[in-house]
């Protein structure tokens, strides 16, 4: 089962046939992705030709990559003077899911689009985020394939290497789906919109929640896990060291003002019963401990 | 990036908004200078990015240009929170009626933009919405509709100003939605908001924040940033294009990605209390290719931080390889020479974690060591500098 993606999943890329978007649909190929098709209005009709003998055609539109192929999830690597024109098409064209990879796509675009894709129904993730992994299935994003296989753990996190890092402490046990929902101040899913995913998700026994200062989205989602999920949650909150009015790297992740803590954000989740580790290492003891019980 | 007062006003003219003749002075010759040209009463109004000026006595009403000169003698060089004074600006005067309060910014967890209005402004934002909420209007801004007339009426309604007032004060709410919106803020606040005797509507005091992510199409905002108030060693390493922010501690960190690199600054934080409090130094992201290069530039940014007594780098090789990584670092190394001369641990995982760990074995370098874990290594750099 998983989230938001699985083996069934047909993925085009818009942006593929930049230098990133060959990279990451090379990787996305090799890491068994259903890749059905590329978009560039400049080399409709071509195919390109990836390693083991796959090609993938390049349609002129979305809507038109869509009706040849079904594809269901759309990855962007556009870069951020376009990405706001890119997914528009995508959520015009009805597409159900688009993954958006780029970094620093301004805030008011995310917001425009935000808004647009909500009214129409499109599932944005990201922007700003490594996007999404099945282990054994399919990966969309540049998430490495190789750092854990499927099992039971399922993963939300803002961030892109600290999810590796988990992933990694974590490969004993495995994960169905992790989730890089993005750094910036407006992302399109949320860690709530994970959580009651995942608690919906038979192949999922158990949640690990990555935050980081900046806004309120984790004392939301303690909040939402309070009334809404059943299933184990464990915690880990990065930025206790940040200083206030200062961006580290992920737009999102500034405090200003006493609200958006670390220890704020982890004291949230406490009051509700999730365990919050000090260190990722620590963060993968509490779920080790919680699935052994 | 923030704006001084004075930016947002010349910005808010820009965009039609009613504002008060205001010159920028950094001697108190210039102040005088300023206060002969816009003549009579003047405001002296330090220049610094944080709140409470007026009470920490930033701000000074004054008759004549000789008391203007005064007034920025006292002012400029003043500490305010921790920022010093290097400019005044100096500021017509105005007959006050009213005070009014206008912000509209990024509301993060709805995901749109968020107006706010007071018919009382003039005293902290903060403390009424705390102590009268029900007197600071609160509307929801559509991203794509934005504000347009109608919506301004409605904010101005929803905050109880007299009828008489709403088109006034609706069309210079309309002209602070353009500077929001053309120049890519994610804040645009005015307080106050004033009414003059005259019967005109002005910006008082403006604050702008922009959004960095949107600069390639603005190119006049790179302009407005204070190279004068940046940190030497962030200037050096904003130049090398790293993602650097300087802290207080000893422990310089080097990791790859934003969040991996917050939570090594936790660990080693962490790490160095059974130190006798051992903090982080800097956050230092390389982001993705960690190649020689870019970790020669963070390795020599972070070795002439004197502050710094030990070095932790932390990589997942996630897409990049640790075998990269690893010829990053003694690539670096032999590069800077006898400046390299803080002891560095190293702890890789991921991607050819075991070829990169060889590498770094087969170089043996005097002030290298391995350690296996995160958890571990953020120990060792603790003691190291301890």
């Amino acid at each position: 089962m998983a989230i938001f993606l699985t083996a069934e999943s047909k993925v085009i890329v818009q942006g593929m046939t930049g230098s990133e978007g060959m990279k990451h649909t090379q990787r996305m190929l090799a890491s068994g992705t259903q890749i059905v098709g590329g978009v560039n209005p400049r080399k409709a009709g071509t195919e390109v030709e990836f390693p083991g003998d796959v090609t993938v055609p390049v349609f002129g539109t979305v809507a038109e990559a869509m009706a040849a192929t079904g594809a269901d999830v759309s990855v962007l690597f556009v870069p951020p003077p376009f990405t706001k024109a890119a997914v528009m098409e995508a959520v015009d064209a009805g597409m159900p899911l688009a993954v958006i990879i780029t970094e620093g796509v301004p805030v008011a675009d995310t917001a425009e689009f935000f808004t647009y894709a909500q009214s129409k129904g499109t599932r944005l993730i990201g922007p700003n985020c490594p996007g999404l992994i099945t282990p054994g299935q399919s990966n969309v994003g540049i998430t490495p394939a190789n750092i854990t296989g499927p099992g039971k753990i399922g993963l939300v996190s803002k961030s892109g290497t600290l999810t590796y890092q988990m992933m990694f402490e974590l490969r004993d046990i495995g994960f169905s789906t992790c989730v890089g929902i993005g750094g910036d101040p407006i992302v399109g899913t949320t860690h709530i919109d994970c959580l009651a995913a995942f608690e919906a998700d038979p192949d999922t026994a158990a949640i690990v929640m990555i935050g980081e200062i900046g806004g309120d989205a984790e004392e939301r989602a303690a909040a939402f896990i309070k009334d809404n999920v059943t299933k184990p949650v464990v915690g880990y909150v990065a930025g206790f060291e940040a200083p206030e009015g200062k961006t580290m790297g992920h737009a999102g992740a500034i405090v200003s003002g006493s609200a958006g803590t670390a220890q704020a954000k982890k004291e949230a989740l406490e009051a509700v019963g999730v365990k919050v580790g000090k260190t990722p290492s620590e963060t993968a003891n509490l779920m080790r401990e919680i699935l052994s019980a | 990036m923030d704006l001084y007062e004075y930016q947002a006003r010349d910005m808010f003219e820009q965009h039609g908004v009613p504002v008060l003749a205001g010159i920028v002075a950094t001697t108190p010759e210039e102040a005088r200078a300023a206060a002969q040209e816009l003549g009579g009463t003047v405001v002296v109004k330090a220049q610094v990015k944080t709140g409470g000026r007026g009470k920490a006595g930033g701000v000074k009403v004054v008759h004549n240009p000789d008391d203007a000169f005064a007034a920025a003698e006292q002012i400029l060089g003043m500490d305010i929170k921790g920022h010093t004074v290097h400019r005044v600006m100096i500021a017509a005067g105005a007959a006050i009626d009213l005070e009014f309060y206008f912000s509209v910014l990024l509301d993060r967890s709805e995901r749109r933009y968020l107006a706010m209005c007071s018919y009382e402004g003039g005293m902290e934002i903060e403390e009424l919405a705390v102590e009268r909420p029900e007197a600071l209007a609160r509307v929801a801004i559509d991203p794509i509709e934005g504000i347009d007339k109608a919506k301004a009426l409605e904010i101005v309604a929803t905050a109880s100003f007299p009828e008489e007032l709403h088109h006034k004060v609706a069309d210079v709410i309309v002209r602070l939605w353009h500077v929001y919106k053309n120049e890519d803020a994610t804040l645009v606040e005015v307080n106050p908001l004033v009414l003059t005797k005259d019967g005109e509507v002005i910006a008082l005091d403006g604050k702008v924040t922009l959004d960095e992510n949107a600069e390639f199409r603005h190119g006049d905002h790179a302009a407005l940033v204070d190279k004068s108030a940046e940190n030497p060693l962030e200037a050096k390493a904003k130049h090398m294009n790293l993602n650097y922010v300087k802290l207080d501690g000893s422990v310089g960190i080097i990791g790859n990605g934003a969040g991996l690199v917050m939570s090594t600054l936790d660990v080693v934080a962490y790490a160095g209390e059974k130190f006798g409090g051992v903090k982080p130094a800097n956050f230092l992201d390389i982001g993705g290719g960690a190649s020689a290069e870019v970790m020669a530039n963070g390795l020599d940014v972070i070795f002439h931080d004197s502050q710094v007594k030990s070095v932790f780098v932390n990589v997942f090789g996630g897409i990049t390889s640790c075998v990269a990584v690893a010829d990053g670092i003694v690539g670096a190394l032999e590069a800077l020479g006898d400046e390299a001369s803080k002891p560095l641990v190293v702890r890789l995982d991921g991607n050819a974690v075991e070829e990169g760990r060889a590498i770094l074995a087969a170089a043996n370098h005097p002030l290298v060591t391995i350690v296996e874990t995160m958890d571990d290594a953020a120990a060792k750099a603790a003691e190291l500098a301890a």
